[in-house]
């Protein structure tokens, strides 16, 4: 018995040393080996009587137990610290740059079009387009403007054919003709779309974009066409008051037109929309002209409803703060980059507009 | 339009204060471009005198002149006027002073290492003469006691800027503007006052109006006026002129232009003694010419409405006179014009000539033919005050009595359109303000409309007419009006918006460039499209529409290599056009890429953008899109302007007859014939028009979810191949083996070299073997793998290799 006390006594001493995987598997062998001295002390059993064998069997068993118990935590230790150690050395400089990642970017007018389009989605208007190349008559003639009328020049067109048959559409208006030939009312549209006009200044360039809207139907009148617009600009202005004025004005295929002037002031170098005393001209727009319904085959008589037509490059330019309305299509990498938005960035109501 | 409220007070009586009426002018719909205090800017021209002029030590012919201008100390001016001599009163402009004639604006410059404080004018910069030999020389005796007082007289009139849509002509008078702001409530319109002129003896020039076809004169009103005696203008006829940015010319063209802007009646002033016998107003004949008051010879075409006389054509009737008939500043007699000419007449002669006047941009637009006579009072009247002279009876052809038009207008019309409600005594007092005559019978109001509104024809004009004037702040605003009536976007709309997003998300810069571009570029991509040029370009680099995207993207991806970018990537989505008629275009989205992917990057070796690149970028897209990737099917066909060996189409499937997309390294000869420097191009189109619409919704094409969780197991094969054998063939050979059991192919090494025969390749890949029915045996995957051998080697002629 003190034999075994003893082998207990000096292993768990040398396993409280500082060991290696190599002396904790010497330990191991000097115990448990074939000829360990825990594997003999195991073969003094046969010749014991019974009751003392039962004893030395469990004192035996019970010290082997805590010998192995001991063996294995003291391995599991040197593990950690070998792993750790090892750990140590594979450190990284993690401030070092990460892979390279690109970012693609949604140019600012097609993103102010989906914003227009979730903001007007929201009214019920859905989106129809019409083809960049038009021919007079969906131009101008089909629109109340015949071509002995003044208002034509209003409009530098790019002509196709020297019979002035065919031009690039100045305005998103045709749009209009085409879904009311094409349709039956009511009709509820929004129109976004290029529209070219040969000018070009720091705020003309000879391509832009316009969104025309529609609604045609039984009753509607001007005071819709008010309540529409009121909200498009607050939706879009991402404001709750906006200082808005209609103003008489002139335009063929509406009948009575109006100019409509948003309220802005000038803070710090930036236009803020909805508030002080200056008026900015944002959009024309007006009752359709029966003329123009008549040439659609909408009954006048029993129909009527408002058009408006907006430049979306200019919302943009207000909204997000950009000087240039040539830079839009200047393809500056720069330009592009700064004013962008991430694909990610779809505007939409439950999110919000922009972020 | 242009006016001084002193002058619109000569038509209006009025107590509102000037504010007042210019916030009434624009909510009436007569927009104020702007109001400013033009004697401010005239203020700054002052009475000087020359005290000392000595020579330009750096040019002959200029001179330093110290200038009193009334103030403690001279000023030094440098001056190249050959008159600038000691003791010349003159007149001296500081800096900021705007220049009349040209606009300038002056500020303190150095002229030949001299620094000159503003300028000596001369009449003609100031516009008040032609004579712009030398500076303004002011007579001594009334001005020696002027010096630094202001030239001009101080004049606190404003002016104001209308800017007057195309349909109200008569907006294009001062008496119009009054009329309007008076049904508006801002004032009384006044008579117009005329001085009994006495009419002595007929008109002894004999008038007639031909009857051609379309003839574009229906009025020729004329008077005589004889022995007048041509001067310059009196100073307020001067000042009125001048203060609108005309330039005074002598008193009889000074007051026809004053007429015209008065009451917006265009005269036209004939020096009497030139005309040959009498006037004759008929259609011109092709090949007619004559020389205008702007100098130029004019060629005429058939049919053009002019004014003749037995030797010839002495004007285009409404558009512009002629030299041989013009007055001059000793002409005697005079014959006064007072006429309505056709708008369309006019508008289609103007175009064809490409003239453009202030006489034609008014009877384009429609004067008051009604006016004629009162045209003719006002003018003689003023001249015969001005030059003397004796005044004829008014003589008057006509064809047409221009009588008023009438409208039957019921008045629930009103509130119909504009949501509102006005009562019918306050409607019948605007319209009655603004010329109408009105006679109410129950609802309907019968309308006369005033000869000078060629713009209303209609109910709904006398709607916009009521609202203007009542004020469109009393239009309620309605909440907005919520109904739907259509989905917003269709199929192809959120395709379109789904697209642009997702080539955007794979790190290329979205841009919008013109529709149109640079023929000269255009070719290069155009294969066998129709050009299409563009009559009147912007610029001739900008003359042709696109007919593919790559044009502008090219152009605008070399600005930015310029810019010094390397890594670009680019793309749009919009219009190409295949043919000038409305409809014959497509929407095509393109990219370019250029550069290195991961240049100068501390843990990944750069590589120059290829063509996998692209094909990667826009499979990605296309399943993103929904479509099926393993239906996909890539041809090595593609257009010219792709390198032919690294480009490609992809096809939705195999059968499809259009490709929807191509991919690949542009064309070197592209980059060499544009000079675009870069490591490598690559780019890629998607043609959205090809994109078949997805009948299924993608929701309802996923069935039950099924999945396997018997063991899988991989097999590795390489074959060797015919070198232009295709990858996706052998593919598509493995996969219709067995299509329960082939789970995937993967190619992971194309190999060509030592060991294989020149003219072969070795295609090394990887396949996945499952059931969903039980664990496979090595017995039957050992039957799957000799299945794939022999099919292989027997369909493809390929050889397993050992």
């Amino acid at each position: 018995m003190s034999d075994i006390k003893k082998i207990k006594d000096d292993y768990l001493n040398k396993l409280n040393n500082d060991l290696n995987i190599e002396s904790l598997n010497q330990i191991k062998t000097e115990l448990f080996g074939k000829n360990g001295k825990i594997s003999n002390s195991f073969k003094k059993l046969g010749p014991l009587p019974t009751d003392e064998r039962k004893k030395f069997a469990s004192d035996l068993n019970s010290i082997k137990n805590e010998l192995q118990d001991k063996i294995d935590s003291k391995l599991q230790e040197i593990e950690t610290k070998e792993i750790n150690s090892k750990l140590e050395n594979e450190k990284v400089d993690v401030t070092l740059p990460e892979r390279e990642f690109s970012r693609g970017k949604i140019h600012p007018v097609s993103q102010v079009i989906d914003e227009i389009s979730s903001i007007f989605s929201e009214i019920g208007f859905s989106v129809e387009e019409g083809p960049d190349i038009e021919n007079e008559h969906y131009n101008f003639t089909a629109l109340n403007t015949p071509d002995n009328h003044p208002a034509r020049d209003m409009h530098d067109t790019f002509y196709l054919d020297n019979n002035k048959e065919l031009l690039l559409r100045t305005h998103t208006s045709p749009v209009q003709v085409r879904t009311m030939l094409n349709g039956k009312p009511p009709f509820k549209i929004i129109a976004p779309g290029r529209t070219y006009r040969s000018d070009s200044d720091q705020t003309h360039s000879p391509m832009f974009h316009q969104v025309e809207g529609l609604h045609i139907d039984k009753d509607i009148n001007m005071g819709h066409l008010k309540g529409c617009l009121n909200y498009f600009i607050k939706s879009f202005f991402e404001v709750d008051k906006i200082k808005m004025r209609f103003r008489p004005s002139h335009f063929p295929f509406t009948e009575p037109s109006a100019e409509v002037d948003i309220g802005y002031e000038i803070k710090d170098g930036k236009i803020v929309i909805g508030e002080g005393d200056k008026w900015l001209e944002i959009l024309g727009c007006g009752m359709v002209h029966p003329n123009v319904l008549k040439n659609v085959k909408v009954n006048p008589d029993k129909y009527q409803g408002y058009a408006f037509g907006i430049g979306i490059d200019r919302l943009g330019m207000l909204k997000y703060g950009i000087n240039d309305l040539r830079a839009f299509f200047d393809t500056d990498y720069r330009w592009l980059n700064h004013f962008g938005f991430d694909p990610l960035d779809v505007p939409s109501n439950y999110r919000g507009l922009s972020r | 339009m242009k006016f001084t409220i002193g002058w619109l007070k000569e038509h209006l009586d009025t107590q509102k204060k000037d504010n007042e009426l210019i916030e009434k002018l624009t909510d009436i719909g007569l927009e104020v471009e702007s109001f400013e205090n033009l004697s401010s800017g005239l203020n700054s021209f002052k009475v000087a005198k020359i005290i000392n002029a000595e020579q330009h030590p750096n040019a002959d012919r200029l001179r330093i002149c110290d200038v009193d201008i009334g103030l403690d100390n001279t000023v030094k001016v440098v001056c190249g006027a050959p008159n600038a001599k000691k003791d010349l009163l003159t007149i001296y402009a500081g800096p900021g002073s705007i220049i009349p004639k040209n606009n300038m604006k002056l500020s303190v410059s150095k002229i030949r290492g001299v620094t000159s404080y503003g300028m000596l004018c001369s009449e003609s910069e100031l516009n008040l003469s032609n004579e712009s030999e030398g500076i303004t020389e002011l007579p001594t005796g009334k001005y020696s006691d002027k010096i630094g007082k202001n030239f001009f007289k101080s004049n606190t009139e404003k002016v104001v800027d209308l800017s007057i849509t195309p349909n109200r002509p008569d907006c294009l008078g001062v008496r119009g503007i009054a009329r309007d702001l008076a049904a508006a409530g801002v004032g009384k319109l006044k008579k117009i006052s005329l001085n009994n002129i006495k009419n002595n003896g007929s008109q002894k020039i004999k008038v007639s109006i031909t009857k051609d076809k379309n003839q574009g004169c229906t009025v020729f009103g004329s008077c005589l006026i004889e022995g007048v005696t041509n001067k310059e203008s009196p100073k307020w006829l001067k000042e009125k002129i001048i203060l609108l940015g005309q330039k005074p010319i002598s008193a009889i063209v000074d007051i026809t232009n004053y007429v015209m802007l008065d009451l917006n009646r265009p005269l036209h002033a004939y020096d009497a003694d030139k005309i040959d016998k009498e006037i004759i107003v008929r259609n011109s004949k092709k090949g007619e010419t004559f020389e205008a008051l702007d100098n130029k010879e004019y060629k005429l075409g058939d049919d053009m409405c002019v004014i003749s006389d037995k030797s010839g054509v002495l004007g285009l009737g409404g558009i512009i006179g002629g030299t041989r008939s013009g007055t001059e500043i000793n002409t005697k007699n005079i014959l006064l014009e007072s006429a309505y000419f056709i708008p369309r007449s006019i508008r289609k002669t103007s175009k064809l000539l490409n003239i453009d006047t202030d006489a034609k941009f008014r009877f384009e637009r429609g004067i008051d033919p009604q006016s004629i006579e009162l045209g003719l009072s006002k003018a003689a009247e003023l001249i015969s005050e001005i030059c003397g002279g004796k005044i004829s009876d008014f003589d008057i052809q006509q064809t047409d009595k221009h009588e008023k038009n009438k409208i039957k207008f019921n008045v629930s019309l009103f509130e119909k359109i504009t949501g509102f409600k006005v009562n019918d005594n306050e409607i019948i007092k605007i319209l009655t303000d603004l010329g109408f005559e009105v006679s109410k019978e129950k609802f309907e109001l019968y309308l006369k409309i005033p000869t000078w509104r060629p713009d209303i024809t209609q109910p709904i004009d006398i709607v916009e007419e009521i609202v203007r004037i009542k004020g469109y702040e009393n239009i309620e605003t309605l909440g907005p009006e919520k109904t739907k009536i259509k989905d917003t976007l269709n199929a192809q709309q959120k395709l379109f918006h789904f697209l642009q997003r997702s080539v955007a998300s794979k790190g290329y810069f979205e841009t919008v460039t013109w529709s149109f571009t640079d023929s000269k570029i255009n070719k290069l991509f155009k294969e066998n499209l129709k050009e299409i040029k563009i009559v009147n370009p912007i610029s001739s680099d900008l003359d042709v529409l696109r007919n593919s995207i790559f044009t502008n993207l090219t152009f605008y991806l070399k600005k930015n290599l310029d810019r010094g970018f390397k890594d670009i990537s680019l793309f749009e989505i919009g219009p190409i056009f295949k043919d000038s008629r409305p409809g014959e275009q497509s929407t095509v989205i393109g990219a370019i890429k250029s550069g290195k992917v991961s240049r100068l990057n501390w843990n990944e070796k750069d590589r120059t953008v290829d063509v996998f690149d692209v094909k990667k970028d826009v499979i990605q897209t296309l399943v993103e899109a929904g479509y099926d990737r393993q239906s996909f099917f890539v041809r090595d066909k593609s257009p010219s302007y792709y390198h032919p060996g690294k480009s490609g189409s992809v096809y939705l499937d195999k059968d499809e007859i259009d490709p929807v997309a191509f991919f690949g390294e542009i064309h070197p000869n592209i980059l060499k014939k544009l000079d675009i420097k870069t490591e490598g191009l690559v780019g890629f189109e998607i043609y959205m028009d090809y994109l078949r619409e997805n009948k299924i919704k993608l929701k309802d094409l996923k069935t039950n979810f099924e999945y396997s969780d018997y063991q899988k197991s991989e097999r590795d094969f390489a074959f060797v191949v015919d070198k232009n054998f295709k990858a996706q063939d052998l593919i598509e050979i493995i996969s219709s083996i067995d299509k329960n059991l082939i789970r995937s192919i993967k190619i992971f090494d194309i190999y060509e070299g030592e060991n294989i025969p020149h003219d072969k390749k070795s295609i090394a890949l990887n396949v996945t073997i499952q059931s969903s029915q039980k664990t496979l045996e090595e017995s039957d995957l050992e039957k799957i793998n000799k299945l794939i051998i022999s099919t292989v080697e027997t369909k493809s002629g390929a050889k397993i290799r050992s």
